[in-house]
């Protein structure tokens, strides 16, 4: 397990049940089992007591864990007949998106996610999940494909922001991400999307501009990093704690504001503590979405779509 | 037409614009450090009559510029929630935003408006870089689709000058959300056969390049514009290499085939007539200064209950 600075007190009550027990496998006789399931308990209370009142930085690290589930893990799970699909047919191949046909319920789909990596090699291939300006264009392309077939798009964002290269600049970062939010915005079928962990401006957008947004509990999804706007409003990047309160970055109150629609909720400890489970919720929210949305007319999903969005910003948060 | 409405009225309508320098009577020109007669470098549009640097002009000065005689009417724009999130940095946002209007006598950093150029109806739309660094909330959001529906309405071309340091931090994710909303705008446009030419201006970043600034039939530029989605001192951070002269300009950009035109504030007027008249079959304009219209323009309209469009049929989605 991979402590976040706010759980060292779970770690530490964790770390001595452990440690009794390891005594005790080593020292036939010595019975620790009520000692240690006390400290099971305890540790357990504590859980939820830290996990009911995170604060939006503690959400933002929850949300950026490295043990988290990602893209590939839900893919993996939640669909079968994974085929991806590669390329922007113009420069590249970029890893940062997976994208390809599925299905999910036997329901032929197109899944197009951000991949962040889970250990250094594929962090480094997958670019943390920084898209280039390929990444989008390939999204695009799924995205065209879905339209022309009629299949349901679904879209898991994950992603601290698109990559700022000097490449990417260069074959037009800003362009293919306006695109890849407009191809959202045009095509005739199903888009759900959810934010897994990080919701990370344009890059997240490109992807998640959709007929329903979910959000896992814990995850995140901003204008800006909290240290991105400590540094510029605060002239201070130590102030993302109050950056991160500020900007309204997290699922609940996003909710409030209307701009998501549904917030996933994960277990005890957040989605790394058990991702099995919070991948099974996810599965669900996806389906139950899809349900919903199934049958509707392209025209009228669209225009729903667009109607969402023109009338966004009329709900503030409550004084 | 009688001599006040052609000839009085322009004149008035050129020094009401003029009203940002009324005490400064010399300009340092940023490049060359030429120092201009204030009342020279507003004739020449606030162009470095030494060196050609093409400095801020506020959105009023433009039009006064741009359209017949200077005569143009502003279209009203729905009032955004004056703080959705209830943001406090180091200042309450609701002061900023006051203090911004105050400096300005702006309502916000896009001012729309309608009327002929070159004899040419058009709606035009351009941003405020005073005004907050012409950053992309609500406000700006609303003024694009109220300029997309008002273009609609009289069909008429939409003509918009871009100009921002990038998202309205302190809209945090409404401000994220401009970049659909305004993309709808240029949908509306697109499905309805009307040009959509953008010029981006010094500076164009982030989300704002990255949705309405890179979605225009045509795109021109103004000579040596930064425009990017990533700013170049966030990129030099990443990559920690030093980056190339020009990078990110607007003839940069140009080479890297992201812009079809780099183009003189000062020849902007004429070129935007020869093309839009081509692109509606118009024959071709009287050019150089003419007398506002011989019959006064429509009034300004209310602002209309926004509505998404009908979508293109399906099968029929366009890039
Ligand atoms: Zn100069």
């Amino acid at each position: 397990m991979n402590y976040l600075e706010f759980e060292k007190p779970l770690a530490e009550i964790e770390g001595k049940a452990e440690e009794l027990r390891a005594m005790a496998r080593t020292n036939d006789g010595m019975d620790v089992e009520k000692e240690a399931a006390a400290l099971d308990k305890k540790a357990a209370a504590l859980l939820s007591e830290i996990y009911k009142g995170l604060t939006p930085w503690q959400k933002c690290q929850v949300a950026r864990h490295p043990e988290r589930p990602h893209c590939r893990d839900y893919i993996e799970a939640l669909f079968t007949e994974f085929t991806p699909l590669a390329g922007d047919r113009n420069f590249a191949d970029d890893h940062a998106v997976m994208g390809g046909l599925a299905r999910f319920d036997d329901m032929p789909v197109v899944v197009i996610g951000h991949e962040k990596g889970n250990d250094t090699k594929s962090r480094i291939e997958r670019n943390f999940g920084m898209a280039r300006p390929e990444g989008y264009r390939k999204a695009i392309r799924l995205m065209d494909l879905a339209h022309r077939f009629g299949l349901p798009v679904v879209t898991l964002v994950d992603t601290p922001g698109a990559y700022p290269g000097k490449g990417a600049e260069e074959r037009g970062q800003s362009e293919a991400i306006a695109r890849s939010t407009a191809k959202c915005l045009e095509i005739g079928v199903p888009l759900v999307s959810v934010v897994i962990g990080e919701g990370g401006s344009g890059g997240a957008v490109a992807f998640a501009t959709a007929n329903k947004v979910l959000m896992l509990e814990h995850s995140i999804y901003s204008v800006i990093s909290p240290e991105g706007c400590a540094s510029i409003l605060w002239k201070d990047a130590e102030k993302m704690r109050e950056a991160a309160e500020a900007l309204r970055l997290t699922a609940q109150d996003l909710l409030k504001l209307g701009v998501i629609d549904q917030v996933i909720a994960e277990p005890k400890g957040g989605a790394q503590r058990d991702p099995q489970a919070a991948i099974a919720a996810v599965g669900k929210a996806i389906g139950g979405v899809l349900k919903d949305l199934k049958g509707k007319k392209p025209e009228k999903l669209v225009k729903d779509r667009r109607q969402k969005y023109l009338d966004m910003g009329s709900k503030g948060l409550a004084a | 037409m009688n001599w006040i409405s052609n000839y009085v009225r322009p004149k008035i309508n050129s020094l009401f614009s003029r009203r940002e320098v009324p005490e400064n009577l010399w300009t340092k020109c940023p490049e060359c450090g030429t120092m201009l007669f204030h009342r020279e470098l507003a004739d020449n549009l606030n162009v470095c009559t030494t060196c050609d640097h093409h400095m801020a002009i506020t959105p009023r000065a433009r039009f006064a510029a741009l359209f017949d005689g200077g005569v143009f009417h502003e279209i009203a724009v729905t009032e955004p929630l004056p703080d959705p999130l209830q943001f406090r940095d180091q200042k309450r946002y609701p002061d900023r935003l006051r203090a911004a209007q105050r400096e300005t006598g702006e309502k916000g950093a896009m001012l729309v408006a309608e009327g002929e150029m070159g004899r040419t109806p058009i709606v035009a739309a351009a941003q405020d870089f005073s005004f907050m660094a012409g950053s992309m909330g609500m406000q700006v959001g609303n003024a694009i689709i109220a300029g997309a529906q008002r273009a609609v309405k009289l069909k008429r071309p939409f003509v918009l000058f871009s100009a921002a340091g990038g998202a309205r931090m302190q809209e945090g994710i409404l401000s994220l959300m401009q970049m659909p909303r305004s993309t709808i705008a240029v949908q509306m446009l697109k499905e309805a056969g009307l040009p959509y030419i953008v010029v981006l201006t010094h500076p164009t970043t982030g989300g704002v390049t990255a949705s309405y600034a890179m979605l225009g039939d045509v795109q021109i530029a103004e000579p040596n514009a930064l425009i990017c989605f990533a700013g170049p001192r966030v990129i030099e951070q990443t990559i920690r290499e030093k980056l190339p002269e020009g990078f990110q300009r607007a003839e940069y950009l140009l080479d890297h085939g992201m812009l079809d035109r780099v183009t003189h504030r000062k020849a902007m007027k004429d070129e935007l007539v020869t093309i839009l008249r081509m692109l509606t079959g118009q024959p071709p304009a009287v050019k150089g200064e003419l007398p506002s219209p011989p019959e006064p323009a429509e009034p300004d309209a209310a602002p209309e209950q926004s509505s998404a469009p009908e979508p293109a049929p399906k099968g029929d989605a366009k890039a």
